[in-house]
């Protein structure tokens, strides 16, 4: 299905399945711990071994030797790979640097070989025997160093990497009233709960590797490259991916090391990396350097608005694109949006929940209430006086739904914005100074083709197939909600399978794309199923209503059972897309409150009350979205308060690479949560009407702690996390 | 006298030495034997305990923790393995009616122990009240962490009615009470990255009786 018009009336508008509030159908499985993650197949398999990563103890330069020889004598051993007997690997297209080293090392904790072992225990022992010595090289570790001469990104084309609208230069020259400020973010780490972990086996020539990943195909693809082996002879699976907020987008080490592993060992082999291993062996989000200027008349129209960032990352990396947002959030005539690229010996950078926007708008937010206190306009005001229905750049191109006002103005209502003292520091509650912060919420919706096959067995069983995958997104319940709505039976009649490369190619779980694309891909399938059905039974498939397990047909009806009962129907096909998102700017909207308080004493930062109001097309399942917001809400305290991957910059590695030293917000932290949907539908999306919602929940969320804290203490703080250290001298005087 | 600058430095230098061997030991200067040892099999010690109410017998090598000894020996993977250093929370697990990391413990030191795991409480069929309210209230995601989440759940509100006290209590001699603040505080040391905070916070409330 080409999906090249606007979305007409179709099955989904219905709403009976689709649109309302379902508990999770993998439920009982995920709370009685039956649901199997990567690293627990094994019952699957007999003669499992265990494989332990050993990783690079420099972050630049030469292996000169490796002695495995104590390894390999040690208990228990089968094998001990390493790059000089892996064989030729590739690099996949989607990883910038190699997932094994040696003799080059690339980065620190970089593998360089896996020990497999009979017991776990024997591996993790033995990988201590591995004997490693190095020609340690110069690494470049320092961002704002290597930023002084990194160039623009796309300096190369024809706008030398700066993206323009007017003459911004001269418009901020003369604007009457202006800020110039500069932030920084720090390098994120995912550290989702379930490590990354892969079992591989062979059989020939062919391997199955059961993994924790996000994106089926594009694992599939890049472990097939990277071992040099034809794509085909791999099967791939991913029934449930403990977390990944990005960080399992790509095939990372453990796959590879499984594979290289089992290869020598002549058995099965699992391979989960050690937690203290994950931070610096696989992906980040890179830290920012960012600088904004907003140029204002005395009326809050913005007329000048600028937004530089930089970041580094590993040669033939990408930059973390923090200014994009700021093209298409708020109006103004003159406009300059560009970033540098510094290459850097750190781990990889790599996407992380909502990669851009997250961090972009934790400046962009806290310099748009900057200079609403500037113009004194209340930040909710400045906002919508400065929102836009098109592209500002191409006037021409509208959003095809834009409800950020909305956000804004009914989320101030519900949240008692109007008790807000607009001057800092004012407002006691005992021993708390309390203060409110608001931020828009932006992210980009993005169309990915998606797959799926649908059968509808001789029982009446719907069953649908599909490579998406459920990283926590819910996608188990909203493609049985979907393929429920479209063939007009209850949600218990559908089986839902994922994780298996082994069905269609769908979107996979990324770029907040899953949700709305998947289900799409999923529509198409039974869009074909149900043309089967009515084929079968001979009805005209034009009129034929699907409804309580029945198709009708003018005075005809009969069961689906009774329609499969000749034998199994099966449909398959993908969503693709047209160009509606070129015609149309398909974006997402939301804005977040935060209440506050900061212990007046000892500038301890707590949470005090949230709010998330979102505009994000069709909402599939209320009770799934929200989550996905109120944790991306979650992390966004985390960003805001705590987190931070400290950079040794003369031994080039994250140095609080573990969950007691990387601090994530836990129960303590996080206060009742509420989210309100706006009600939407929109149909140059899909014909699901949806976008996506679970980066959205994150986008705004820190630049809103950051302002709730200003407005409690009159304290800015431009560089995140917002850590005593960077406040306690400058809070107000304890009366 | 060094100045400052060189102990800071040399402080420096030491941290990122031991934390560039911290998972483990890449490069064990002077540690490698000059000949490799004769690999002997691992020597085993026998463990006898209860879980699930099901008695157990296992011949585990010394160093496996309890949670390896549950997941990959007696095949119990709903327990999980987030850190493997106690800073996670999600191999939490019941040792006579107590929560423990149960991969800070060794398995050989529970001899007798009865052990309860997240497949102790409930089945899909015939789900615990709280594994219950979990789904209800969608006090989960991706799930990883949620048998730690439910099995200290479990044994928090079970703290709180045998009066064990918490630093969230005003008095610390008063009985403690299923408060939204008191549960917080007591679950804190179960991580869950997806969020689910504030959903786990309702759940907990309606089998505790409390507003959340």
């Amino acid at each position: 299905m080409k999906f090249e018009t606007a979305a007409g009336t179709n099955p989904i508008d219905r709403m009976k399945v689709v649109g309302r509030a379902h508990t999770r159908t993998d439920g009982p499985l995920k709370t009685t711990g039956l649901a199997p993650y990567a690293y627990e197949h094994q019952r699957d398999l007999e003669n499992v071994a265990y494989g332990y990563v050993v990783g690079a103890a420099v972050a630049k330069g030469r292996v000169t030797m490796i002695d495995t020889t104590a390894a390999k004598a040690a208990p228990g051993v089968l094998a001990v790979v390493t790059a000089a007997d892996a064989g030729k690997l590739g690099k996949g297209k989607f990883n910038t640097v190699k997932l094994m080293g040696g003799p080059e090392v690339d980065h620190y904790h970089q593998a360089l070989a896996v020990v497999v072992a009979n017991t776990f225990e024997q591996a993790r022992a033995a990988a201590g025997l591995v004997r490693i010595d190095y020609a340690r090289g110069n690494g470049r570790f320092d961002l704002d160093a290597a930023l002084k001469t990194a160039p623009l990104t796309g300096a190369e084309k024809d706008d030398k990497g700066e993206d323009r609208v007017g003459k911004f230069e001269s418009a901020f020259a003369s604007a009457p009233v202006k800020l110039d400020a500069e932030y920084t973010t720090p390098d994120h780490s995912h550290a989702m709960m379930e490590p990354f972990a892969s079992i591989a086996t062979w059989n020939g020539d062919a391997l199955t590797v059961w993994t924790s990943n996000q994106m089926i195909d594009w694992g599939r693809t890049d472990l097939a490259i990277t071992l040099n082996m034809p794509k085909e002879k791999i099967t791939f699976l991913s029934p449930y991916v403990g977390g990944g907020f990005g960080g399992k987008l790509f095939l990372r080490s453990d796959a590879v090391m499984a594979a290289l592993g089992a290869r020598a060992a002549g058995r099965p082999v699992k391979v989960a990396m050690s937690r203290p291993f994950m931070a610096n062996n696989a992906t980040h989000r890179p830290a920012t350097r960012q600088r904004i200027r907003i140029g204002a008349t005395q009326d809050g129209t913005i007329t000048a608005i600028a937004h530089e960032s930089g970041s580094g990352d590993q040669p033939d990396g990408g930059p973390e694109a923090a200014v994009l947002q700021t093209n298409l959030l708020y109006a103004g005539a003159n406009r300059l949006t560009s970033m540098r690229l510094a290459v850097l010996d750190l781990p990889e950078g790599n996407a992380m929940r909502a990669p851009g926007e997250a961090p972009g708008l934790m400046a962009l937010e806290v310099a748009m209430d900057e200079m609403a206190e500037k113009l004194r306009m209340d930040p909710i005001a400045f906002r919508v006086k400065n929102d836009t229905q098109v592209d500002p750049k191409d006037p021409k191109r509208k959003f095809s739904q834009r409800q950020l006002v909305r956000c804004l103005t009914e989320g101030a209502q519900q949240f008692g914005w109007s008790r807000r003292n607009a001057t800092p520091g004012q407002v006691r509650d005992g021993r708390w100074l309390v203060g409110m912060g608001v931020a828009s919420a932006f992210r980009n919706h993005m169309n990915m083709p998606s797959g799926a096959r649908v059968r509808l067995g001789r029982d009446g069983v719907v069953t649908v197939e599909t490579d998406m995958t459920d990283i926590g997104t819910g996608s188990y319940t909203i493609i049985a909600q979907t393929a429920a709505e479209m063939m007009g039976v209850p949600l218990e009649t559908v089986v839902v399978k994922l994780g298996d490369s082994s069905y269609p190619v769908s979107a996979g779980s990324g770029g907040q794309f899953g949700a709305a694309n998947a289900t799409a891909g999923v529509y198409a399938a039974c869009v074909k199923l149900r043309d089967a059905v009515a084929q079968r039974l001979g009805y005209n498939s034009a009129d034929a209503v699907f409804d309580g397990g029945k198709v009708t047909s003018g005075n005809r009806s009969a069961t689906l059972r009774q329609a499969a009962s000749a034998g199994e129907l099966v449909a398959e096909d993908k969503v693709e897309f047209g160009d509606l998102d070129k015609t149309w700017q398909l974006s997402t909207f939301g804005a977040h409150f935060v209440e506050v308080g900061v212990n007046a004493y000892t500038g301890a930062i707590r949470l005090r009350r949230m709010l998330a109001v979102c505009a994000a097309g069709r909402i599939i399942n209320p009770t799934t979205a929200r989550s996905q917001v109120i944790g991306a809400m979650t992390m966004g305290v985390g960003s805001a308060l705590m987190e931070e991957l400290a950079v040794d910059k003369r031994f080039g590695f994250f140095v609080n690479h573990d969950l007691a030293s990387y601090e994530v917000p836990v129960h303590a932290d996080i206060p009742h949560q509420d989210v309100i949907f706006l009600d939407e539908a929109d149909d140059k999306a899909n014909p699901m009407k949806a976008k996506g919602v679970g980066e959205l929940g994150l986008c705004g969320v820190g630049g809103a702690v950051a302002n709730a804290v200003y407005n409690a203490t009159g304290v800015r703080i431009r560089d995140y996390p917002l850590t005593l250290d960077k406040y306690l001298d400058r809070l107000p005087a304890v009366a | 006298m060094p100045t400052t600058t060189e102990l800071e430095l040399s402080r420096r230098g030491l941290l990122a030495g031991s934390a560039a061997t911290a998972a483990i030991v890449a490069a064990p200067v002077g540690a490698a034997p000059a000949t490799p040892r004769q690999a002997t099999a691992a020597p085993t010690l026998p463990v006898r305990f209860k879980v699930n109410g099901e008695r157990r017998e296992l011949s585990l090598d010394p160093r496996t923790t309890l949670l390896d000894a549950l997941r990959e020996h007696l095949h119990l993977t709903g327990t999980k393995k987030g850190c493997d250093h106690g800073q996670c929370g999600a191999c939490t697990v019941m040792v006579d009616g107590v929560r423990i990391n149960s991969c800070l413990s060794l398995a050989v030191m529970h001899e007798g122990d009865e052990i309860t795991t997240i497949e102790g409480l409930g089945t899909p069929d015939k789900l615990h009240p709280m594994q219950a309210a979990f789904v209800k209230y969608d006090g989960y995601q991706c799930g990883y962490c949620t048998p730690g989440q439910i099995c200290s759940a479990v044994a928090v509100l079970d703290e709180i009615k045998r009066g064990v006290p918490s630093h969230a209590q005003d008095d610390l001699n008063a009985k403690p009470t299923a408060t939204n603040v008191e549960l917080r505080e007591r679950m804190s040391g179960n991580i869950c990255r997806c969020g689910a905070y504030s959903n786990i916070a309702e759940a907990m409330a309606e089998v505790a009786g409390a507003k959340a």
